[in-house]
């Protein structure tokens, strides 16, 4: 029989041995326990301290770079709740309040794709009820391995699967994000997930245990033995060869998730928040227990007792120091006033959620953990939750950067006539990266809670929040880690840049951003680089933007042996509309509007969708970075949707303009008839991947406004085109004139059969 | 609607999820919503009900094999029973089936995914508490979205829905999850239970929407309470 290992056992057993480095501690951490705590600590202290330091939960390796994000941060009006707390919150005018965040879920969904991806959403929909929110959207950036990968059969549908049948069943629609295929994310697939949610000012409520004598009461499901060593030992370790995959060992480490459970868990939040019965309160993801405790006492003012025996278990074997590593999901603490416990308890019982008093709020500044009346635990909880180690690792840029960037793609053939425009065209928009993924989106509901405006494959996901006035926010997520291998500074850039013009495309003037910067082992001097690279170009380009950096996530070792993941920051950006019926669809909707091509565009091939795939390259610079035009781009978007101007607009990423012309014929269901400008090469005006450009349709009545707004800014625009022919009488096409033309049905078939055909 | 005419209850199940968006619907056709608790046998004086969307207890065990033996359901099927206009969306078509106010069950889609889509459908009777303001064979297209709605029966339940005209929708276009004979929604035989799988909630504002065909259900029950007062 296990003996208990009490902090009285610890004092009079200083020489027992401790299986720190089984737990993920490095030999020095486990000295400064000892220093912290004057003597060992206890096994479940050790446990505790081992998932708070781990690199997932105490940002050790990333701290020093990313305190960029507030050091740098542009002033804002619109900041509530700033970086540091579960997420931050945005004022979005009306006495609204945002908040969203994205986080990465990357490791348990390469390990069991449908837990992992579930319980991603799960735990961000966690965070954003924990701020006092009402989650109202989802949206999720992926990135897999190679399309025609056999494994990538077994991760990707297991993944789409999982965030559905997660998300669907919250009743949260899904309305945006991404999906990108390469083969550097084979060993690591990327799956991130972010969360929108609302509030009125007064509802924001922040993760503390403040008042002594007040309660603290775990709701929501049982405590099982599932997600043991999430953070320690599954996210902040790489995968070994061996082990990717068909370790057993780590199975265990991913939690199981029960949607039913979260949303009842939801309602039942929402409606103890609007009664104001709840303190402080703080959501169970990474470290569990030991998490939500530490940092709760941790913010608050004073210290903690919490009885250990008394939280409901699905498995009565569970030790206490399994208990404070559980991450059983579907778990939130809150801290109640004790006159406010019975009511709260009512509305627990109401939503049918086990809720349990588990402690209280104590004088002094010691975090107390006791079970069966011994104690287990006596620390200060600042040390667990926010002292944790900070490194700096070391970095250096890599060998073979200048070679990569050296590796111009200017040297690899291009088409040149019509008939090789066209079949270069028709290769693109079939390839996977470039095709439709309604295959998955569908499998996702946009429509639930009845207030999506816009969603996949637009722009950008909005929302409204007020059916009064017609307030609502779009929100876009962008990343493009080709770009951030040949550069990880103007790669962040990109991403913020291709985020912000997007949102600005749907109507909606950008905010403020949360990122998610997943990037391979920190152990890695190169790995590290591009990470304290990409900080840097996002801290910079966010202040010229004006839009802070709320919070987010940062995913290390996404790497298997040698092989790291391309440097792959993802920027979500938050922006908002005054009316939502002002807003701008992505999708040609009349015949004879005309095409405007707005911004510069240049030779720009390196890291382009046309390069890797026609050639399977990936070399030489990315496009270059502009982020005042972006400023003005976005302006003159805002502008053309506010006053009625633009009927619809698409931003220029990638694939360059005849992906954007493309997607907006198909998803508008009419054709283009398009003149290729003077003195520019047709390939490069199609391909290029510029920056700080959109297309725009625009009414023939609106046509002279819409020219004297853009040359009063000083922003470069050119008529390309015209709307014209309509899909269902069978004459759309797009027509390059003089160079080629394709069917729209063409077009469609090409596009859209390429990702049922290699996963469905 | 002086007179109490036009209230039209919405159950809240642990789990539904398009509750809301019913209640919405119903604002907007003019009726006033009255929101139902599982819990709570009363129907507090509503004059119909809408059994919404989602995912009643989880849908674990089966789809709404567990929100029928709930206590609001005891007062419901009592007054379905009795004539009172009920429609059920989706999860609430399938709480309707293990009621038995409705034949057949709903099972996995053929594909085997969840599918959100804008989804055609005929309407095949026009003389439903429910479908009144629609033209017979009128073709709408409102959004489709679940995991479980493939509709099956017995072949001699079939051809009777067929030939008492209880097939109220069939889908238009492709078969979107092998519903047999592409049912969409069936009536039973007095015509004022309803059920389908497509949310006609969800196609009531031309913003949100793909359309507002589906206002028309809302609008029709609130003329059949009218008529049969």
């Amino acid at each position: 029989m296990h003996s208990l290992d009490t902090v009285k056992h610890a004092e009079q057993t200083p020489e027992t041995a401790l299986p720190w480095a089984e737990l993920g501690l490095k030999e020095d951490e486990y000295a400064r326990i000892r220093e912290i705590l004057g003597r060992r600590p206890t096994g479940a202290e050790l446990a505790m301290y081992s998932v708070m330091w781990s690199e997932h939960c105490s940002y050790k390796s990333s701290k020093v770079h990313l305190k960029q994000f507030s050091e740098k941060a542009p002033h804002s009006d619109a900041m509530l709740v700033g970086i540091g707390e579960q997420a931050g919150v945005v004022d979005v005018g009306q006495g609204y309040a945002v908040t969203f965040k994205v986080e990465s879920h990357n490791h348990p969904s390469y390990v069991e794709p449908y837990q992992g991806a579930a319980t991603g959403i799960g735990g961000i929909v966690r965070d954003i009820i924990a701020m006092g929110a009402r989650p109202v959207a989802v949206m999720d950036p992926l990135r897999f391995g190679a399309a025609d990968h056999p494994d990538t059969r077994r991760v990707l549908p297991g993944v789409v699967a999982g965030i559905g049948g997660y998300g669907n069943c919250l009743g949260l629609p899904n309305i945006g994000g991404e999906v990108v295929f390469d083969s550097c994310y084979q060993g690591n697939p990327l799956v991130n997930a972010l969360c929108i949610g609302v509030m009125k000012h007064e509802d924001i409520h922040l993760a503390k245990a403040s008042g002594t004598g007040n309660k603290v009461v775990l709701y929501g499901a049982r405590t099982g033995g599932d997600g043991i060593g999430g953070a320690s030992i599954l996210a902040s370790e790489t995968f070994t060869d061996e082990s990717a995959g068909t370790k057993p060992s780590k199975r265990p480490a991913v939690q199981v998730g029960d949607p039913f459970q979260e949303k009842l868990l939801i309602e039942c939040t929402l409606e103890a928040f609007r009664e104001q019965l709840v303190v402080g309160i703080q959501d169970l993801g990474a470290a569990g227990l030991s998490c939500a405790t530490s940092e709760l006492a941790s913010n608050g003012s004073g210290g903690m007792h919490v009885d250990l025996d008394v939280v409901p278990l699905r498995d009565s074997s569970l030790s206490p120091e399994e208990i404070l590593m559980s991450e059983s999901q579907e778990r939130m603490c809150a801290v109640l006033e004790p006159s406010k416990v019975e009511r709260f308890l009512e509305i627990c019982e109401k939503w049918d959620v086990t809720a349990t008093v588990i402690g209280e709020v104590t004088d002094g500044d010691r975090l107390g953990i006791y079970w069966h009346g011994e104690q287990i635990v006596d620390v200060p909880p600042r040390t667990v939750a926010h002292d944790g180690p900070v490194l700096n690792r070391p970095y250096a840029r890599p060998a073979w950067q200048d070679a990569l960037q050296a590796d111009d793609p200017a040297r690899l053939p291009r088409p040149g006539s019509g008939e090789e425009l066209r079949a270069a065209t028709l290769a693109l928009l079939g390839s996977p990266n470039q095709a439709a993924k309604s295959w998955i989106t569908d499998q996702y509901d946009r429509y639930v809670l009845g207030d999506t405006v816009l969603a996949q494959p637009e722009d950008g996901g909005m929302i409204r929040i007020d059916a009064e006035t017609g307030l609502g926010v779009a929100v876009a997520t962008d990343g493009n880690g080709r770009y951030a291998k040949l550069d990880p500074y103007a790669g962040a850039q990109l991403a913020l840049s291709e985020s912000y013009r997007n949102v600005a495309t749907t109507g909606a003037t950008p905010l403020a951003i949360t990122d998610c910067l997943n990037f391979g082992s920190p152990e890695d001097p190169a790995a590290m680089w591009q990470f304290a690279e990409a900080c840097r170009g996002l801290a910079d380009a966010c202040q010229v933007l004006g839009t802070p950096v709320t919070g987010g996530n940062v995913s290390l070792y996404n790497q298997t042996g040698e092989i790291a993941v391309h440097p792959t920051p993802v920027v979500g950006v938050l922006g908002v509309i005054d009316d939502v019926t002002r807003r701008t669809p992505s999708g040609f909707s009349e015949e004879g509007q005309l095409i405007y091509l707005l911004g510069d565009t240049r030779e720009e091939l390196g890291g382009s969708a046309w390069s890797q795939v026609a050639h399977d390259h990936l070399g030489g610079l990315p496009p270059a970075v502009d982020l005042e035009r972006e400023r003005l781009l976005g302006e003159i978007l805002v502008s053309a949707s506010r006053d009625g101007m633009a009927d619809a607009a698409h931003d220029l990423s990638d694939g360059g303009l005849i992906q954007a012309l493309a997607e907006s014929c198909l998803q508008g269901g009419k054709g283009a008839r398009i003149v290729v400008p003077e003195g520019i090469d047709p390939f490069v005006f199609l391909f290029s991947e510029s920056q700080g450009r959109a297309i725009v349709a625009i009414p023939r009545s609106e046509e002279v406004r819409f020219n004297d707004m853009c040359g009063a800014r000083g922003l470069p625009v050119a008529r390309i085109g015209v709307v014209d022919g309509t899909e269902a009488d069978g004459t759309a096409a797009i027509e390059v004139q003089g160079q080629f033309s394709v069917p729209l049905s063409e077009l469609r078939e090409t596009h859209e059969r390429t990702i049922p055909a290699l996963l469905a | 609607m002086s007179g109490g005419l036009g209230r039209i209850g919405v159950v809240t199940f642990p789990g539904s999820l398009d509750d809301r968006d019913a209640r919405r619907a119903i604002s907007l056709a003019g009726g006033e919503p009255v929101a139902l608790w599982h819990r709570d046998k009363s129907l507090h004086d509503v004059d119909a009900v809408v059994l919404p969307g989602g995912f009643s207890y989880g849908d674990y065990l089966r789809c709404g094999a567990i929100a029928r033996f709930s206590p609001v359901m005891e007062t419901l099927i009592e007054q379905a029973r009795a004539g009172m206009p009920v429609l059920g969306i989706c999860n609430g078509f399938q709480v309707l089936c293990e009621s038995h106010l409705l034949p057949g069950a709903l099972t996995r889609n053929d594909h085997l995914h969840f599918l959100c889509r804008d989804q055609r459908m005929s309407v095949e009777n026009v003389n439903t508490a429910w479908t009144r303001d629609y033209q017979p064979g009128q073709e709408i297209t409102v959004p489709l979205k679940n995991g479980e709605g493939g509709y099956v029966a017995d072949t001699r339940t079939l051809d009777a829905l067929e030939a008492e005209g209880r097939v109220v929708f069939r889908y238009a276009g492709p078969n979107p999850n092998g519903s047999y004979r592409g049912i969409a929604g069936i009536s039973n035989e007095a015509g004022n239970v309803v059920g389908l799988m497509p949310h006609p909630e969800h196609a009531v504002e031309a913003l949100t929407g793909p359309t507002t065909d589906g206002l028309g259900f809302f609008t029709s029950v609130l003329k059949t309470l009218v008529v049969s007062s």
